[in-house]
């Protein structure tokens, strides 16, 4: 007898790592660089603070919308890192960035309206939408724009159905990152045509070269655009579960309704530690950020010297290269690189069809696991390009 | 942070790196590295390079302890003199001046108990200057110049993750 189950639910894709997933369980001298969280522990002031919590017995539901003096850490960052002014009742605690991105598609989604995602990109968008009952329109972001959202590109998606735009950077997987002069060019065309952003900034504090800018501090965009941030990749708390949404009041308002049926609150303790974090956590940040900068020039390095092309990313800690060269799709160069160098890299249609012809390689990894990882990869091209 | 504050920064941390491996992390050329470093050298801002051991692991005896000395000043000089007559001595390994209940922290290593005790009692404390020593012997090191000696860094993260 088969049981009747929801027709959404079932009609989603699996994911698509699974399977390799499979393949490197069995194998004993594996090095994957297939991670997308940080290898840095949680800093230690952070995890005593999550001690303290605990020990204190501060082991309750917090309110709804998170512990206050957490909200107000998260407007102060904002305020001093985008100079972007919000109110305690504009922010609301999640259980990570994921949650918010879930409560923001179907608190403003309705049946028929359409969702613009750019990809490649994270893999929640799209799923986050069909459960929302919303249409996804996907934009195909090219590597000739350094994977970037062009004016052009988002104006040809646009229609009268169009309601939110999905802006994902810094970009996982391809480490792409908007500035400052690329979200002006298309904010014109948000406020225009009444689009909402949900602007995705989880990995916000891991740029190199310039700060991040979040396109809530545009002129004319902090009304319409929803920012969700989080713990997990700036501090390496990836298993606290802990993350916020910032935006308009009314729409906010609508989220925490969700958010209080199907969560109640994130962690308490998670929620202490979150503070400590915010409050002393810029010199961790700035030491983490200094290794993810130094592993990204290296594998950019290493990818010169054995003839792998690949744009320069200044975003998360995430290369993209491109691997067209080799003639071999994603899928059957990530497999044939697992099963022959026992290297575990994603391939880049895990994160949109049009992430086929490269591959994501993470470097949330120490120097010397991805100098190892190197060499097996440069093996195994230099054995491509034989046959 | 500049370039030789960056060098500095990743050779206390590894000081067997490859300057031409130190040039991309540092978005330089190794050559530049080199002139550094070297230059370092010579001015002693980098006064030597080690490595961290845990010799407990070896089998091979050896004994540290910290000694609080006590000393009395020479006018002029103040207790310049007296920490060289100190650190001359080969097992002496480091010595400090404090702030504090005492004026000097010496560090030393011998191969036994015995040894050490034969320095502060036969050596040390004979110095006119030496007041009074209080010595440390240390038991176990959980953590030397950064580096956690208990504990071996495992991956225990999935695989795999978005």
């Amino acid at each position: 007898m088969s049981i009747p189950l929801n027709r959404t639910v079932e009609a989603l894709p699996p994911s698509g790592i699974r399977k390799y997933f499979d393949v490197v369980q069995g194998m004993d001298d594996a090095i994957s660089l297939g991670v997308g969280e940080p290898d840095f522990d949680t800093p230690w002031h952070i995890r005593d603070e999550g001690i303290y919590a605990l020990e204190k017995g501060r082991t309750h539901y917090t309110s709804n919308a998170g512990l206050m003096e957490l909200k107000t850490e998260i407007c102060r960052y904002l305020a001093r890192t985008q100079n972007i002014r919000y109110a305690e009742d504009d922010v609301f605690v999640t259980v990570g960035g994921s949650e918010a991105i879930d409560l923001c598609m179907r608190a403003l989604l309705n049946p028929g309206d359409e969702v613009l995602i750019p990809q490649p990109s994270y893999v929640s968008y799209e799923p986050c939408a069909l459960l929302a009952g919303a249409k996804s329109v996907i934009i195909d972001l090219r590597e000739a724009d350094d994977f970037r959202l062009t004016k052009q590109a988002l104006s040809s998606h646009i229609t009268d159905k169009t309601r939110l735009l999905v802006l994902p950077y810094p970009n996982n997987p391809t480490g792409a990152i908007m500035e400052k002069k690329d979200l002006e060019a298309i904010a014109r065309l948000l406020i225009d045509r009444d689009i909402y952003v949900l602007s995705d900034e989880i990995y916000g504090e891991l740029t190199y070269g310039g700060r991040h800018c979040s396109i809530a501090s545009i002129p004319g965009m902090q009304e319409r655009t929803i920012l969700v941030g989080g713990f997990s990749k700036v501090y390496a708390m990836t298993g606290w579960r802990l993350g916020y949404a910032v935006g308009p009041k009314d729409l906010i308002a609508q989220m925490l309704k969700i958010h209080q049926y199907a969560i109640m609150c994130a962690p308490s303790m998670s929620q202490y530690a979150g503070i400590e974090a915010l409050r002393n956590g810029d010199e961790d940040i700035a030491m983490m950020r200094g290794e993810f900068d130094k592993r990204r020039r290296y594998l950019l390095h290493s990818f010169a010297q054995m003839g792998l092309e690949c744009f320069t990313p200044y975003g998360a800690f995430y290369v993209f290269p491109n691997i067209g060269a080799f003639g071999l799709s994603s899928d059957d160069f990530v497999m044939r690189l697992l099963r022959e160098e026992k290297l575990a890299v994603v391939p880049g249609t895990a994160f949109g069809a049009c992430g086929e012809g490269f591959i994501r390689i993470s470097y949330a990894y120490s120097l010397d696991t991805l100098k190892r990882a190197m060499e097996r990869l440069a093996r195994f091209l230099s054995r491509l390009k034989e046959a | 942070m500049d370039i030789r504050n960056e060098i500095l920064a990743t050779l206390e941390r590894n000081g067997r790196i490859d300057l031409a491996e130190l040039a991309v992390l540092l978005a330089t050329d190794e050559s530049e590295i080199a002139n550094e470093v070297q230059a370092m050298e010579s001015e002693g801002i980098i006064c030597g390079y080690h490595t961290i051991i845990d010799w407990s692991k070896t089998g091979k005896e050896k004994v540290s302890a910290l000694i609080e000395v006590r000393v009395t000043p020479k006018r002029g000089i103040g207790f310049d003199e007296v920490a060289e007559r100190i650190y001359k001595y080969p097992e002496v390994a480091s010595v400090y001046l404090m702030s504090g209940g005492f004026d000097l922290m010496v560090i030393i290593e011998g191969k036994t108990m015995q040894e050490v005790a034969q320095f502060v009692t036969m050596k040390l404390s004979t110095f006119e200057t030496v007041l009074s020593t209080a010595t440390h012997f240390i038991l176990k090191k959980y953590k030397d110049h950064g580096a956690v000696l208990a504990r071996k860094y495992e991956d225990i993260r999935e695989p795999f993750t978005p």
